[in-house]
């Protein structure tokens, strides 16, 4: 039973069908929660004591640097099935999800620039986050140009996947390493110690205002699913009908 | 090896968006040449690809001796020898290293054996030269002689006839001959017909 | 045809074929294995150039200069990694073999670090002595070196691979390459640090070790992959 559910996900119409009825529910909630999220954060959480306001903006960089790290998993994973199972939809979803996924890493490094600037006086510094977030940018930038490299869909979707998965392979050794190295290097002026700690007050708002952008994700990522179905299927008889 | 038999059935598949090949099914016993004919574009050197595994198909199944070739597909290939346009033949080194390095990632081959298959081909001449010194013609004798060496029942072959003279068409035509009268098979694309004995040919062209 | 034919050969001794020949190849235009080499003498310099003769600056980033410039150079060199037996049709032939293609790649890059990793490693002290580096700390030099230099080659065959047919490949194949190459970058430039300080660099030569052993076992197979890609 659970595998014609499986295949049917490996249809084209059937997602971009599935994909269109979906994406109010994930965007209504997302708005909802997102707003709901920030509120809390903006509003109802006490200023950190150290910090003051400035502090809030953790608000918006946590979970889009999560989010990041997600989406790059999703990617892979999404790739890794087209590849092993040759399923189209799959790399559709793969390919939806770089540039949001780059976007995200993008928002995480300005957010993450903007919340070290009271605290350390510039705008950047080599901490362990914020250059394993760069080097993230760096892996969907790849990505997203090997893609771009190739004109026969099929082979950049292939390669592209090759390379997803060995990215996911990477990522947690790049982490590990640039904290290695952020260690060894460590200047005194840059501790981060304060943020592991937060209170549970400003928790509630930072896991509502996580699952929002979580939400926003599989919004926009069902519109761009729609958008890279289309654009691959686009000779296919379906289509006209499905747009009809 | 006679016996031997390569089969496909409903083969499909795409080149960007074409629909190259439509359904297309095959068999080729021991001791047969299949010849595939056609206009350029019409898809032979895509489906001697797509045979040997190399292009993906869509839909459809290849067979070699009854099984399924993605089965085991490095057994496949230890059973076949494709030549293609060009022979990979490096210009800085000799026929003879190139074949035996060739015939040497098969099985265990002798300079003596590598030099013999050579000579067969007409190339022993030359066999010693490094190929950037050779003509188109030369290097087509010197790839042919690698088929030989392969000791494989089954010859994929791109317009095995390319840059020769009629007396290398010959040379083509003898080896196919005496390929087929020990029990191997082959499938060939070719724009001329190649000369051999009737009985053992069959045709299928592609632009039908 | 042959009586019995002998056995077919083992993927060990194929992979020592496809060195066996990528070395006697190489060898036939030795004039190509100087190119990477004077890419990074010339990467060296241009620091030099650019911050100034002062003797103190230089001993302090040479360590970085030393690795930057060898990444550089190694990136060079993995263009024509694969690139020749494109074009003539040899990887196909390799795909065909009826042998493992892993085993195939893996000699092929093994071979690649000698001609390509072992002489920047040799090298290197050289260009270390220009910027200020004592020689006593030569050994240590050549031996980070040439360990992160086979990571390097392992990692990059994957994107060799990926980037065969692809426009403007050589540009792309570094923004692949450069990200997963971090971790090897940092590693062994902190090897060299402390070797030329004349302090124990085993901690870091034993995670440039583990990367090696990672990459060496993994890499060709998702090179293969990328190859068989580029075929179909």
């Amino acid at each position: 039973m659970t595998w014609t559910w499986f295949h049917r996900l490996g249809s084209p119409p059937y997602v971009y069908a599935l994909a269109r009825r979906l994406t109010p529910w994930f965007g209504w909630s997302a708005a909802l929660l997102m707003l709901a999220g920030l509120f809390g954060g903006l509003v109802l959480a006490p200023p950190d004591y150290q910090q003051g306001d400035g502090f809030r903006i953790i608000y918006v960089h946590a979970p889009t640097a999560w989010l990041s790290l997600m989406v790059y998993t999703w990617m892979g994973v999404a790739a890794a099935v087209g590849l092993i199972w040759r399923i189209k939809v799959a790399h559709a979803v793969a390919a939806a999800c770089a540039p949001v996924g780059a976007s995200f890493t993008a928002v995480a490094l300005a957010t993450g620039s903007l919340f070290g600037k009271p605290m350390w006086g510039t705008w950047w510094v080599w901490t362990p986050r914020l250059t394993s977030e760069l080097l993230l940018l760096f892996l969907y930038l790849g990505y997203m140009g090997l893609r771009a490299s190739f004109d026969d869909t099929q082979r950049a979707d292939r390669a592209s996947a090759v390379l997803a998965v060995v990215g996911i392979v990477n990522v947690p050794i790049v982490h590990y390493s640039v904290v290695w190295w952020n260690d060894l290097h460590q200047a005194s002026s840059l501790t981060l110690a304060g943020k592991d700690t937060i209170a549970t007050s400003m928790l509630g708002p930072l896991l509502v205002s996580l699952l929002g952008f979580t939400l926003y994700f599989g919004a926009i990522l069902l519109v761009r699913l729609r958008a890279e179905i289309l654009r691959r299927e686009r000779s296919a008889a379906w289509i006209r009908e499905a747009l009809a | 090896m006679s016996g031997c038999i390569l089969s496909a059935q409903n083969l499909h598949l795409w080149r960007a968006e074409r629909h190259v090949l439509r359904g297309l099914s095959l068999a080729v016993r021991g001791g047969e040449l299949l010849q595939l004919t056609g206009a350029n574009g019409a898809g032979k050197t895509t489906l001697l690809r797509a045979l040997c595994g190399l292009n993906h198909l869509e839909e459809g199944q290849v067979f070699w001796n009854e099984r399924d070739v993605r089965e085991d597909r490095e057994g496949f290939h230890a059973s076949l020898v494709y030549l293609g346009h060009e022979p990979p033949l490096k210009a800085d080194l000799s026929g003879l290293e190139n074949l035996t390095f060739w015939a040497g990632l098969r099985r265990r081959v002798t300079r003596a054996a590598v030099l013999e298959a050579l000579t067969r081909t007409g190339a022993g001449e030359f066999a010693q030269r490094a190929v950037r010194t050779l003509s188109a013609g030369q290097r087509r004798r010197v790839a042919l002689a690698g088929l030989i060496l392969a000791a494989v029942p089954l010859w994929l072959l791109d317009e095995p006839t390319t840059n020769l003279d009629s007396r290398g068409q010959e040379l083509v035509a003898a080896l196919l001959d005496a390929h087929l009268a020990a029990g191997g098979l082959a499938i060939a694309a070719v724009h001329h017909r190649l000369a051999i004995e009737p009985a053992r040919v069959r045709e299928l062209n592609l632009s039908a | 045809m042959a009586q019995s034919p002998p056995p077919l050969t083992a993927p060990l001794a194929a992979a020592r074929l496809v060195i066996t020949r990528d070395l006697m190849l190489a060898f036939r235009r030795p004039e190509q294995l100087l190119h990477p080499l004077a890419f990074f003498a010339l990467v060296a310099t241009l620091f030099a150039l650019a911050l100034g003769p002062e003797r103190a600056t230089l001993r302090l980033i040479a360590p970085g200069v030393l690795w930057v410039a060898a990444l550089l150079a190694a990136l060079l060199a993995l263009e024509f990694l694969f690139r020749d037996d494109s074009q003539d049709g040899t990887l196909e032939q390799y795909a065909l073999s009826g042998q493992s293609l892993t085993w195939l790649l893996l000699g092929k890059t093994a071979a690649h670090w000698v001609l390509t990793g072992v002489p920047l490693a040799l090298m290197a002290p050289l260009m270390g002595y220009t910027l200020g580096v004592p020689a006593a700390a030569s050994l240590g030099i050549m031996l980070t070196v040439a360990l992160g230099s086979l990571a390097l080659s392992f990692i990059g065959s994957i994107g060799a691979a990926l980037t065969l047919g692809a426009r403007r490949g050589g540009v792309l194949l570094s923004i692949l390459i450069l990200p997963l190459a971090a971790p090897i970058l940092i590693f062994g430039s902190r090897a060299t640090e402390l070797a030329i300080r004349g302090e124990s660099y085993l901690a870091p030569m034993e995670l440039l070790g583990s990367i090696v052993v990672l990459s060496f076992t993994l890499a060709p197979l998702a090179a293969a992959a990328a190859v068989r890609i580029s075929l179909e």
